[in-house]
């Protein structure tokens, strides 16, 4: 039986594995939508195609996310969205324009296509870079200060490039030749600066945070804390290793830098996690302090016992139906 | 305060009615495709699929406006009203925790295959497909609904220190509302599905597309719509006899009846006056009020005196149900006349072509008008008589809620008006495209046409 008081733990969990989610799977697609070339359309196209069937299904992620800690932590959800109020309508509505335009673009004259892609484009970046800001905004606890501020556009830069080295991880993986060759340029130029990005932001965070620091120091816990950068280090650099010797005449290896780029993520992110563990408003609010009612997070539970297994199931499934080097977009 | 929660009204009132127009569309055409989809299964003519393969872009483009347009609801409740999840979130959140997980993952993911995957997939997995997406976008009704139509009639919890605590999920779930909004919205959505598929294969005819499919496309809308208005005029008026019952002070803004009566008219025209409490410009027919509520000409209807204070505006209330029901009508006329030249004569005439184009879009304001009227009545409550309005709103300065509304408001206008013109843009497209040869060969391989890359 699970006790009341470990539910809110359990809902962190779900929560910061979706968030962890959604920035693989959306990252690769809205990476791909950074990387859009405009001077070749045939490449634009075999992009998008590459990630058409998949899009919809990655952003409803965030949806789960911001729905999860809507539903299992109302008090924080209110107060880091009215803190966040300007830069969540920016991600908004730059999720609106991509949205839409990866639809429009196939649908209109073609001498708008170009319109929509550009569209498709900046509604990307726009997104990218305003979860890049909002993450920053988390860290710095909210504050309005001007530290806070610079951190998190350096934070809005960190994101948008980690995001542009997971999608053309992504299309290295999905595409062949001329861009696939690419690709490799694009996700060298990335990784070079997500690397200069994570390790800033790994010195920042505890310089500024003093309880991070003391998380980050306290022994015995340092060893393992210190064992996260350092893998994550270790990723890097056998994907620079890897992307210098892309691509290899058979293939193989063209999966490689998206899994390490995956892990790289995932060690971010649990890194991140680590630091502000309980708290769900750093500094502020626990997630004992933000929960809903237990009879309202059980009930939930009991439905996402059922049904997240049956999401991974049948999202594997789609994975599968489109397993392999993505074709010539053949709309519908 | 006031300024915010104006603002925040006006953005969640433009958010929401935005989102609704794809849903309403996407919900019943994705049923109305895996029709068609099952048509060409079974007859193996190639007109079904192109019927399906015009459709499903539609669908698509619909679709994403509506997914986009839909992750910015999950966001509005923590930004502008705070209020609602404090105090009702132990019964809203599972419900919309539900809908996310029961529906949305679902309908996202086998959208890609219904898309891409016909090549990729067995034919019958490819149907299977555009039945798992109707069936998610009908669930994803279904949750929405329930928590809507439990903020209009709440049951099943209790309330400790001022917070709603879950008591009976089962009566949360079927509030006494749930069962007619649900059916009246399903039946909105398929209504507004038909007039445009009806609107837009009659726009092609017009413009000299003489082949199979938009015939057969325009036909299928019209029988479809001649079936479903009589149902909806029926499952509205259960809807209205339920209103009734749990919220009376709706019916008599809707009604625009100021002082209990008996034998109430049924008012066709009037202009509410607020301010003096009484109606001006009256058309009215004797005692019909009274028996649709009642059924009986003599039975009282609570006027709105009763609520002094505790009613909704009348004027929009009263105007709203006046075109949704003028519109239902207006459908329901138009679908049997058409459906009954049809079956005698096989076509249409040039100006009922024409009017059906003029209806494309009738589903739309209809359906707008009816949840102005359920919206609007619920007023000055959130959550009838658990929650007020201006008790939820946010306290953010509100320029930040004007930039975020000028914001939205233009990029809604503009997705409005690229959403209609690519609708025609693509029917004309369509219009070019070549009549299929009834040869083997393209019976054999009713995929590799041309209009594939259309």
């Amino acid at each position: 039986m699970i006790l009341d008081n470990q539910l809110p733990i359990i809902f962190a969990g779900l929560m910061a594995f979706s968030v962890l989610v959604y920035a693989i799977l959306d990252g690769y697609d809205l990476g791909v939508g950074l990387l859009m070339p405009m001077d070749n359309e045939p490449q634009r196209d075999k992009m998008i195609a590459s990630i058409g069937p998949f899009w919809d299904a990655n952003e409803t992620w965030l949806v789960l996310a911001i729905g999860l800690l809507l539903v299992a932590f109302p008090a924080a959800h209110n107060v880091i969205f009215k803190a966040l109020y300007l830069p969540a309508a920016i991600l908004l509505i730059s999720l609106i324009l991509r949205g839409v335009s990866f639809d429009f673009r196939a649908k209109v004259i073609a001498e708008h296509k170009n319109r929509w892609d550009r569209v498709f484009k900046i509604g990307s970046l726009g997104s990218a870079a305003s979860q890049g800001y909002m993450l920053g905004m988390f860290v710095m606890g909210f504050e309005t200060t001007l530290v806070a501020v610079a951190f998190s556009l350096l934070s809005a830069v960190g994101v948008t490039m980690a995001y542009a080295l997971i999608g053309a991880c992504w299309l290295i993986m999905k595409t062949e030749e001329q861009l696939q060759v690419r690709a490799i340029a694009w996700a060298r130029k990335a990784g070079f600066i997500s690397f200069i990005g994570i390790f800033a932001v790994c010195l920042i965070n505890p310089l500024i945070n003093d309880a991070v620091f003391a998380r980050w120091t306290q022994l015995p816990w340092a060893y393992f804390f210190g064992l996260i950068p350092l893998l994550c280090f270790g990723f890097f650099v056998i994907g620079y290793y890897t992307l210098k010797r892309l691509p290899l005449k058979d293939d193989s290896g063209c999966w490689l830098p998206f899994v390490l780029c995956t892990c790289i993520f995932t060690f971010s992110f649990i890194g991140l996690a680590l630091s502000f563990y309980p708290y769900v408003v750093p500094g502020e609010i626990t997630i004992w302090q933000a929960a809903s009612a237990p009879e309202s997070l059980r009930f939930i539970l009991y439905g996402a016992l059922v049904v997240i297994p049956c999401i991974f199931a049948y999202t594997l499934f789609s994975y599968r139906v489109f397993w392999g080097k993505v074709r010539n977009l053949e709309y519908y | 305060m006031a300024d915010v929660m104006l603002l925040s009204r006006i953005q969640f009132a433009a958010n929401i009615s935005f989102h609704i127009l794809f849903p309403t569309i996407t919900i019943a055409l994705c049923w109305l495709l895996f029709y068609f989809k099952v048509r060409f299964h079974i007859s193996d003519h190639p007109v079904w699929m192109r019927i399906y393969r015009f459709w499903v872009k539609v669908f698509a483009l619909t679709f994403a406006l509506g997914v986009v347009s839909g992750i910015t609801m999950s966001f509005q409740f923590g930004t502008n009203w705070p209020g609602f999840m404090e105090k009702v979130g132990n019964i809203a959140g599972p419900l919309l925790a539900y809908e996310v997980l029961t529906a949305f993952f679902l309908e996202a993911t086998f959208l890609g295959i219904m898309l891409f995957g016909i090549n990729r997939v067995p034919p019958w997995v490819h149907t299977l497909a555009t039945l798992i997406v109707a069936i998610g976008t009908s669930l994803s009704a279904f949750w929405i609904l329930s928590l809507n139509s439990w903020m209009h009639t709440p049951t099943g919890f209790e309330m400790r220190d001022g917070v709603a605590y879950a008591v009976d999920w089962w009566a949360i779930v079927f509030n006494p509302s749930f069962p007619f909004r649900f059916g009246h919205m399903m039946l909105a959505s398929g209504l507004t599905a038909c007039f445009l598929i009806v609107g837009i294969s009659a726009y092609r005819i017009l413009r000299g597309d003489n082949k199979k499919a938009p015939n057969i496309a325009l036909k299928t809308g019209l029988f479809v719509a001649a079936i479903l208005a009589p149902l909806q005029i029926l499952m509205g008026d259960l809807h209205g006899l339920n209103t009734f019952e749990h919220q009376p002070q709706k019916v008599a803004a809707m009604e625009g009846i100021w002082e209990t009566t008996q034998g109430a008219p049924l008012l066709l025209f009037a202009i509410p006056d607020e301010n003096n409490r009484t109606n001006d410009y009256e058309l009215a027919i004797p005692k019909l009020a009274s028996v649709i509520l009642t059924h009986d000409p003599e039975g009282e209807i609570k006027g709105l005196n009763e609520f002094e204070g505790e009613h909704p505006p009348v004027r929009p209330v009263f105007f709203a149900f006046r075109i949704m029901v003028g519109l239902g009508i207006l459908m329901l006329l138009s679908a049997w006349l058409a459906s009954f030249v049809l079956w005698r004569k096989k076509t249409l005439p040039k100006f009922a072509l024409k009017f059906f184009v003029g209806m494309t879009f009738s589903g739309w304001i209809a359906t707008l008008a009816g949840w102005y009227v359920t919206e609007i009545g619920r007023q000055p409550y959130l959550v009838s008589g658990v929650l007020t309005v201006a008790d939820a709103v946010t306290d953010i300065p509100s320029g930040n809620v004007v930039m975020s509304l000028v914001m939205y408001l233009s990029v809604y206008v503009f997705l409005l008006i690229a959403y209609i013109k690519t609708l025609f843009y693509m029917a004309r497209k369509s219009v070019q495209i070549e009549e299929y040869e009834l040869a083997k060969s393209s019976l054999a391989h009713p995929f590799n046409e041309q209009e594939a890359s259309a």
